[in-house]
């Protein structure tokens, strides 16, 4: 049977195995896993030693004895022979005849695979086109025809099984060896004159080690269950004990002695289930260490929670100070919940507000908590993130403790969004026109055709040369100018009071980025939108806003008219962002360390 | 697209050459005295030598294949070594017991999946860990004790079912569904457990995709979101392990059909293989080989229509 074997997460060679052991000895269900299959191991290694009859001893005075009975600790079966006896034999050829098949698959998938990945070329394509037609075969079929052409051997029958296994590991390490191969460490081992051999045992087959031990613990379990189904059916060796044999034999006397089925299927079953469990508290354990090492990363960009200093601010001239206020922000706190209860803060208590008709600059570099104000403020935080403590007071609505009730009424008619990164916010399955015509049916309740005429009108706003024609398009069919158009449409097609737009010129072309802000700045004054525009970019402030916000570390440091910042940058911070655009000319340049705003 | 099935089933057709060679070959090597079987112990050395000349095992390997392949191109597959019955006629009746089983468990299993496997990615939590737990235990017993466990409880202690027998659809369809029912959950089950894995995996993957924050800041509710864009992207991999699981289904039905004493293709697939009837052994090999096929056609379609980006071509 060509089961599926369920992937199996990558790591870095770095990990070393003990940590892996050690965290696994930690999940209980590990423990307890790794507990029975030592039990099990043990039986196997000494079980025909403590059996206390001949397996084979068959007797007509003891059939279907009931357990207990005549020193028959668990009875006899059909032909009188010893239960237990039979059960710690079997156990022996059974675990034994699973391993010749994990073997036979390992060898070959693992030397196919690294020899394919590592080598590549025709050697490349004919490993992949025998696993694939190995794949293609049901197993249990081509063991059903190996036992005809062979006998009933289980030992041979599980080495044929472990031929059609490999692809499994084929397949694996194939996929861990070609990408390994490119890394900059393996061509640095290859100048530095390592022969292929050592590159292989050192590089590459420490990257596949755990994973390939996952696999084996499950290739394990399947080739126990397929070698028991055979048995089962009658087609194994009838000579020697098994699990599968006994539970035939119980299968027989199903209406006479249904607990002859008891104990193979209990060492079959609970056997199959250990070792998934293990393969299971395996990968969990190596999937912990790697968003653990993640988590560090992130950690190190978001700091520790700052004290929170006084906010520069700059006095509001006239004519931006008379607008009202749309939204106001206070005292925000996004935190994320973390597994072992804590709460990691990333925005440590900001206040903001944005006047109706303003453009709003939230600026600040990676990590600085921009994004996550603006996710907060759209509800829209990623799992496990939530408004810990303040308020979002949006046109008298509070939406920082606000449901999804809330927020459908708010969200698309009254504060939009337009992303930072074009292509991956489109979906690729639907048409252009379906994304843009499926929320103007639902926030405006449009007609389709209603909302088609204006999709289309939309488009043609936005600049798009061919409006039918990108409407008809999926994304993968435009440019990524077009898709932050469409994008752009799509945030205004619902006529917004405030849209925040997230970074949204970061990941176009430099001649496109200048266009694109045109259009943002001509739609904000022609929707009269309030905008809320999250930038790394001095830049782009200066160009498009009215007022700026400079963010650092999750909180505000400085506030005011673009006007009043550029002239009089006070906090340390701010300068040194300025200084990034003044001197070098090039917006997007280095900024300067944290460590000097300290004070 | 027509192209492409084209260039699919000619592949196809590739495949089960490759296949059928390769089962002709291990058979012919290893086939042993089939006529002396055939005849039994009692047969004169004459009689043995004129029937292995009658099924022309005295010939060479190459011509013997020849000869197969050349009738089975015309859907002439010849007949049983052993019962004399056409070998279409024999693999056909019995291909419907086994797939109507098959197709029912792929089927139960597609919608229980889908609605375990979702509802563990979007609520999460204490259902998450129920769902996952589950379905490692589904994973991890064996197809067959699952059948056993089901005809010791269901059949032989409850009485609600009989448990063994098969009533064709023609004769009775209450019949049908009650001979059917247990080796269909007794298939499904490890299908679904499987199934739920990738799509929770899917569905998980999906719900942290760009897009799905941009439509829901668009004013769509989570649950439209989550059933029309969502699932649809989640699809392509979670019908790619139903196709895997399918070709596995058609093997643990042969040993279901054990269980539960289906006249399906895993008892013939038994009995030829013991006998070694090569000519029904070869269409068992040829009917199994020519569902993968199909079955992985049909995926690949359904694929192509669910992501736009998957060119037929």
């Amino acid at each position: 049977m060509t089961e599926l074997v369920a992937p199996v997460p990558i790591v870095s060679p770095t990990r070393a195995k003990t940590s892996l052991m050690r965290r696994l000895v930690r999940n209980p269900v590990g423990l307890v896993a790794l507990f029975f299959l030592a039990l099990v191991a043990l039986v196997a290694v000494f079980g025909p030693l403590l059996a206390p009859a001949d397996p084979n001893a068959a007797s007509l005075q003891t059939i279907l004895l009931a357990p207990g009975e005549q020193g028959y600790v668990l009875g006899a079966d059909s032909a009188g022979r010893d239960v237990l006896s039979r059960l710690l034999s079997a156990t022996q050829i059974s675990i034994g005849a699973a391993l010749v098949a994990v073997v036979v698959a390992l060898a070959l998938g693992v030397t196919g695979g690294l020899l394919a990945g590592y080598y590549g070329k025709w050697f490349d394509s004919v490993s992949s086109w025998l696993t694939g037609l190995i794949m293609a075969l049901p197993g249990i079929v081509v063991l059903l025809a190996a036992r005809a052409v062979l006998g009933p051997s289980v030992w041979l029958s599980m080495a044929i099984f472990g031929v059609l296994m490999s692809p499994a590991f084929f397949r694996l390490v194939y996929a861990s060896v070609t990408a390994v191969r490119n890394e900059l460490y393996v061509d640095a081992a290859r100048v530095s004159g390592l022969r292929d051999g050592r590159i292989i045992s050192r590089h590459i087959l420490s990257v596949v080690r755990a994973p390939v031990i996952i696999q084996a613990a499950m290739i394990t379990g399947i080739a126990i269950a397929i070698q028991s189904g055979l048995e089962f059916l009658g087609l194994g060796d009838l000579s020697v004990p098994t699990w599968g044999g006994m539970l035939s034999d119980g299968f027989t006397k199903i209406y006479n002695a249904p607990v002859l089925m008891l104990w193979p299927s209990l060492a079959i079953g609970l056997t199959c289930i250990s070792l998934t469990l293990l393969a299971n508290a395996l990968r969990d354990a190596l999937e912990r260490s790697s968003t653990a090492k993640k988590r560090r990363r992130a950690g190190k960009v978001n700091g520790a929670p700052a004290e929170r200093a006084a906010v520069v601010g700059h006095a509001d001239d006239v004519r931006a100070a008379k607008g009202e206020v749309l939204l106001s922000v206070r005292d925000l706190h996004v935190g994320y919940d973390q597994p072992d209860g804590s709460v990691t803060q990333v925005v440590h208590g900001i206040d903001l507000d944005i006047r109706k008709g303003e453009v709003h600059g939230l600026i600040g570099e990676s990590g600085s908590g921009k994004t996550q104000t603006a996710f907060s403020v759209l509800g829209l935080l990623p799992a496990g993130g939530r408004v810990s403590k303040g308020t979002i007071d949006f046109g008298g609505l509070q939406l920082a403790d606000a449901g999804e009730n809330v927020y459908r009424k708010v969200r698309g008619k009254r504060i939009a969004y337009v992303p930072q990164e074009p292509m991956s916010n489109l979906d690729g399955a639907f048409t252009i026109g379906s994304q843009l015509v499926e929320p103007m049916r639902v926030v405006l309740g449009l007609s389709k055709q209603a909302a088609t005429e204006r999709a289309l009108a939309l488009l043609a706003r936005v600049g798009l040369p061919d409006p039918k024609k990108t409407f008809a398009s999926y994304p993968h069919e435009i440019s990524g100018g077009q898709a932050q158009r469409v994008l752009i449409a799509g945030a205004v097609s619902c006529d917004p009071e405030l849209l925040i737009a997230d970074e949204p010129t970061t990941a176009l072309d430099v001649t496109v980025q200048a266009e694109v802000l045109d259009l943002l700045r001509d739609l904000q004054a022609e929707f009269g939108m309030a905008m809320l525009l999250v930038t790394h970019n001095f830049g782009v402030v200066a160009d498009l806003c009215d007022r700026v916000s400079v963010m650092q570390s999750g909180l505000i440091v400085e506030s005011g008219p673009v006007r009043s910042i550029f002239n009089h940058a006070e906090h340390p911070y701010t300068q040194s962002l300025l200084d990034a655009i003044l001197e070098d000319g090039e917006p997007r340049g280095a900024l300067a360390p944290r460590k000097e705003v300290s004070a | 697209m027509l192209t492409f099935i084209v260039r699919r089933l000619l592949s196809g057709a590739v495949l089960l050459f490759v296949i059928t060679t390769v089962a002709y070959t291990l058979l012919y090597l290893g086939g042993g005295d089939i006529a002396r079987r055939i005849l039994g112990q009692n047969a004169t050395q004459e009689q043995v030598a004129a029937k292995a000349v009658e099924l022309g095992l005295d010939k060479p390997l190459l011509e013997q294949y020849g000869g197969w392949l050349s009738q089975a191109v015309t859907g002439d597959l010849g007949r049983s070594w052993f019962s004399g019955q056409l070998v279409t006629v024999g693999v056909s009746s019995r291909l419907s017991v086994t797939l109507s089983i098959v197709i029912g468990a792929v089927l139960i299993a597609a919608v229980v999946a889908v609605t375990l496997g979702v509802l563990a990615a979007v609520r999460g939590g204490v259902i998450d860990r129920i769902v996952q737990f589950i379905s490692v235990l589904g994973f991890a017993i064996p197809g067959f004790l699952i059948a056993l466990g089901l005809v010791l409880l269901f059949a032989i202690n409850l009485k609600l079912f009989k448990a063994t027998g098969y009533v064709p659809i023609t004769e009775s369809f209450a019949g049908w569904l009650a001979s059917v029912t247990l080796p269909v959950a007794a298939l499904a089950i490890g299908a679904i457990a499987s199934v739920t894995q990738q799509v929770r995996g899917s569905v998980t993957d999906a719900l942290n995709r760009d897009y799905v924050r941009t439509l829901r800041s668009r004013g769509l509710g989570s649950n439209r979101v989550v059933y029309k864009h969502v699932l649809r992207n989640a699809g392509g991999p979670a019908l790619a392990v139903l196709a895997v699981q399918f070709v596995g289904l058609v093997g643990g039905a042969v040993i279901v059909e054990q269980v539960f004493a289906l006249p399906g293709l895993g008892q013939l697939a038994v009995q030829s293989t013991t006998n070694g009837d090569i000519p029904n052994v070869m269409g068992l090999v040829l009917a199994t080989a020519v569902i993968v096929v199909v079955v992985n056609l049909l995926i690949d379609l359904a694929q192509a229509a669910l992501n736009p980006k998957v060119r037929l071509s």
